[in-house]
């Protein structure tokens, strides 16, 4: 968090001397503080103030960077420790683990990193591939690294306690700014070595309590690696969450600089099952994770994951809306019938989705209702007859076909009669209430209603 | 120079309400034991600063018709259970389920359109197959589901049933057939914390003490607007724990409902190869919404999967530290 006008002030000289442009060093400092004017406007400042200034303003959550290019992975700044607050806003890495020992790690890692989704326009994927020294043998983890490194262009995370086996398979990879996992008590002089060699970020894994994580960190930025990821070891759910929670805190409230850096979990290592692992990922999503290894890639999963991920990451002072205007699809004629739904994107993307599936050209009026669903709209008053009965005439459906009927969402039947007030010679019927059931509705249940015209 | 770091801890000044359901022979009912839920002193699972008295527990949707537009995943894994509702709900017990949630479809207008007094009829039956106390659910059509609520209430009176639900446009009738009967009232309101403290409000002015009200803040799926449920009740949850008496209740999520009828959960056809296996996805989808809305603080997961009943208890325990 930012300092404020009063803190800002007690590193400033105190002369008032005006060549900031300011009459005081306070009115200055309040500017400093609203971000209104420059440190350097100041010519007298020290250089110890200027120091705590700027390390003040850097971000309490460290922005680290893992992969390079396309597949870069930027994870951190974040500022609160519920999305309700603000947002979250750089959404965690998910990878998948594969071993050095495993005959085919380079088709697993080709899998894991291949794997695209689309939601709601949206590319959603994997954040790449964690490589694990589980062979103990430096030369075998080189060789499966630069492997899986041949077969998948996705962000890396190289798994070795072992300084040894890091340093022979860094340099293969090191253009590619793998994380790597991890500097621990033992080792954390060599792996700290091995990070600046290569210009990569570096774990940092410490399972007896915050404050040695802390001392550990400490030791590590002291030796010069700026970018890091901590893990805190904890692997039960109860105990991850816990330190999660605590690491965030310590960081946004305390500003711990110490700690103030993204986390990094194993949801498998405490699961009994691929679907505890994935309810624990999905745990780690929501609270704090920035990189998540899981021991499980089903895309069965990874779908309804990534999917979480998105949820949790939308900004919630900014619903995904789309534009409400009159959408058609297929090739629609003066016949084609006329849905109405509104402009909240995920329930305009499911029943475009349908429409489109059911191969029936339709139009599709999105109706205004400041990016709500239909029974929330409808709830609070932001989907009615009215505000329907705009859209209707505003885009000019009258034009396009010759009948005049109307399908309202089943959510709303009880508007069809308002809407025929609203709308005199239309007719409102009442459509599926899911976005499951229009294509049934729109090829068996329309052509019965037009046919009987 | 190793540094100390003092582990930062909140303390709370509220509490969330502690809401018994079910009644034993003592207390005037028929149930082996009591299901309590509520009772935090803290935010979902931090139990290093607060306490969490009664851990989150699972209830298993029931109906009392074979629900004919439920997921294929779902009619398969629980095969010929779903044809009766006693014997669906003695299943669900024996998978771990630790409350019935008995929805009365057979009385939907539209459909069978059953009379309120065949719908008490099967409550006695579930009642007298299972010792687990029962959220009991009409059709969700307002004139009908007081109807049927009221014949319920009555019929198995001192039961403490949680009946639902109570929405601002149609609560009273509920709430007095709670009142008269010794029952647990369930309000919904639309993802809105003002609208359900006002609908708190209207239920407990009528004279039904709050621990015997439980709140439904509408579950929103994942992948359809779960985030917004999610805020909803991270706000509902700490508002309670400041101590605003009228977000003080326990909540419960319909979360079988929400997930399993979206597309994710039903389509094995024309969906991309990236959707994966249905019976997987399906069940990713319940359990992804399952621990959302816990992480969020729910009270109680209403789930419909047979193996999402022992997957998300095992969740909870883990989350709980056991
Ligand atoms: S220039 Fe610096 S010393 Fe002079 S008034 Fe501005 S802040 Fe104070």
């Amino acid at each position: 968090m930012g300092l404020s006008g009063l803190e800002i002030y007690k590193q400033l000289p105190k002369t008032n001397c005006k060549e900031c442009g300011m009459p005081t060093c306070l009115a200055f400092a309040m500017k400093l503080a609203a971000k209104q004017a420059e440190l350097s406007a100041c010519p007298y400042v020290s250089d110890a103030a200027k120091q705590a200034l700027d390390a003040a303003s850097a971000p309490p959550i460290r922005l680290v960077t893992v992969g390079v290019g396309d597949q870069k992975l930027e994870v951190g700044n974040e500022t609160v420790m519920f999305r309700h607050d603000k947002t979250f806003y750089h959404a965690p890495g998910i990878f998948a683990r594969v071993k050095d020992n495993q005959a085919d790690a380079a088709a697993a890692a080709k899998t894991i990193a291949d794997y695209k989704v689309e939601r709601v326009g949206l590319q959603m994927a994997a954040a790449g591939v964690a490589v694990e020294n589980a062979s103990g043998d430096a030369a075998t983890f080189a060789a499966a690294v630069q492997d899986v490194a041949q077969a998948c262009d996705g962000a890396l995370i190289l798994l070795s306690k072992d300084p040894a086996a890091m340093a022979a398979a860094l340099p293969a990879v090191a253009d590619r700014k793998p994380l790597i996992y991890a500097a621990d008590a033992e080792n954390w002089q060599a792996m700290v070595e091995l990070a600046k060699k290569h210009s990569c970020p570096l774990a940092v894994r410490e399972a007896g309590s915050l404050s040695a994580l802390a001392s550990l960190a400490e030791q590590v930025t002291k030796a010069g690696v700026a970018d890091i990821v901590l893990d805190p070891g904890a692997r039960s759910a109860a105990a991850n969450l816990a330190a999660f929670t605590q690491l965030r805190r310590l960081a946004l409230r305390k500003n711990l600089r110490l700690v103030g850096y993204p986390l990094i979990g194993f949801p498998g290592e405490a699961a009994a099952s691929a679907e505890e692992e994935t309810a624990f990922a999905g745990q780690q999503v929501m609270k704090y994770g920035g990189f998540i290894v899981l021991d499980h890639f089903d895309p069965a999963s990874i779908y309804a994951l990534l999917t979480l991920r998105l949820n949790i990451y939308t900004d919630p002072q900014k619903p995904i809306q789309v534009k409400p205007e009159i959408y058609a699809f297929g090739e629609v004629d003066q016949n084609s019938p006329v849905l109405v739904t509104t402009n909240f994107s995920i329930t305009y993307f499911s029943v475009a989705g349908e429409v489109e599936a059911s191969g029936v050209p339709t139009y599709l009026i999105v109706s205004d209702a400041e990016g709500l669903s239909v029974l929330t709209a409808w709830a609070a008053g932001k989907f009615d007859a009215e505000k329907i009965a705009k859209t209707v005439k505003a885009c000019g459906i009258a034009d396009k076909v010759s009948h005049r009927y109307i399908v309202l969402p089943g959510y709303v039947s009880t508007l069809s009669g308002e809407v025929e007030e609203e709308l005199p010679g239309w007719k409102a019927l009442v459509g599926p209430r899911e976005a499951v059931d229009i294509s049934p509705y729109l090829r068996r249940t329309w052509p019965t209603i037009v046919g009987k015209r | 120079m190793p540094v100390t770091v003092e582990v930062p801890t909140e303390k709370w000044a509220g509490k969330v309400i502690e809401v018994k359901l079910g009644a034993t022979k003592e207390e005037g009912g028929s149930r082996a034991g009591t299901v309590t839920v509520g009772g935090e002193t803290t935010l979902p699972f931090l139990t290093f600063e607060g306490g969490i008295p009664n851990q989150p527990v699972v209830a298993a949707e029931v109906w009392d018709v074979e629900p004919a537009d439920w997921s294929p995943v779902l009619l398969e894994a629980w095969g010929n259970a779903v044809k009766d509702p006693v014997v669906w709900a003695q299943q669900a017990a024996a998978l771990g389920a630790k409350l019935i949630a008995l929805k009365l479809r057979s009385t939907d207008p539209d459909g069978q359109n059953a009379s309120p007094a065949e719908a008490a009829a099967t409550v006695k039956r579930v009642l007298a197959a299972v010792d687990l106390p029962l959220l009991v659910y009409g059709p969700g059509q307002a004139e009908k589901d007081n109807d049927v609520l009221v014949a319920v209430a009555e019929a198995s009176a001192g039961e403490r049933l949680a009946l639902g639900l109570c929405e601002q446009s149609n609560y009273r009738t509920i709430v007095a057939a709670c009142l008269g009967n010794g029952h647990v009232a369930i309000g919904r309101a639309p993802i809105d914390v003002n609208m359900q403290k006002q609908l708190n409000i209207l239920m407990s002015d009528m004279g039904l003490p709050l621990d015997r009200i439980l709140m439904d803040p509408t579950t929103g799926g994942l992948g359809y607007g779960i985030e917004y449920t999610y805020s909803v009740m991270e706000r509902l949850r700490f508002g309670a724990l400041q101590g605003d008496r009228m977000t003080q209740l326990p909540l419960i999520n319909t979360v079988g409902e929400e997930a399993w009828r979206q597309k994710e959960a039903k389509a094995a056809e024309g969906v991309p190869e990236a959707w994966g296996d249905l019976a997987k996805r399906g069940l990713s989808w319940e359990m992804l919404t399952a621990t959302s809305m816990l992480e969020a603080g729910s009270d109680i997961v209403v789930l419909r999967h047979p193996n999402s009943i022992g997957i998300i208890n095992g969740v909870i325990a883990k989350l709980m530290g056991r």
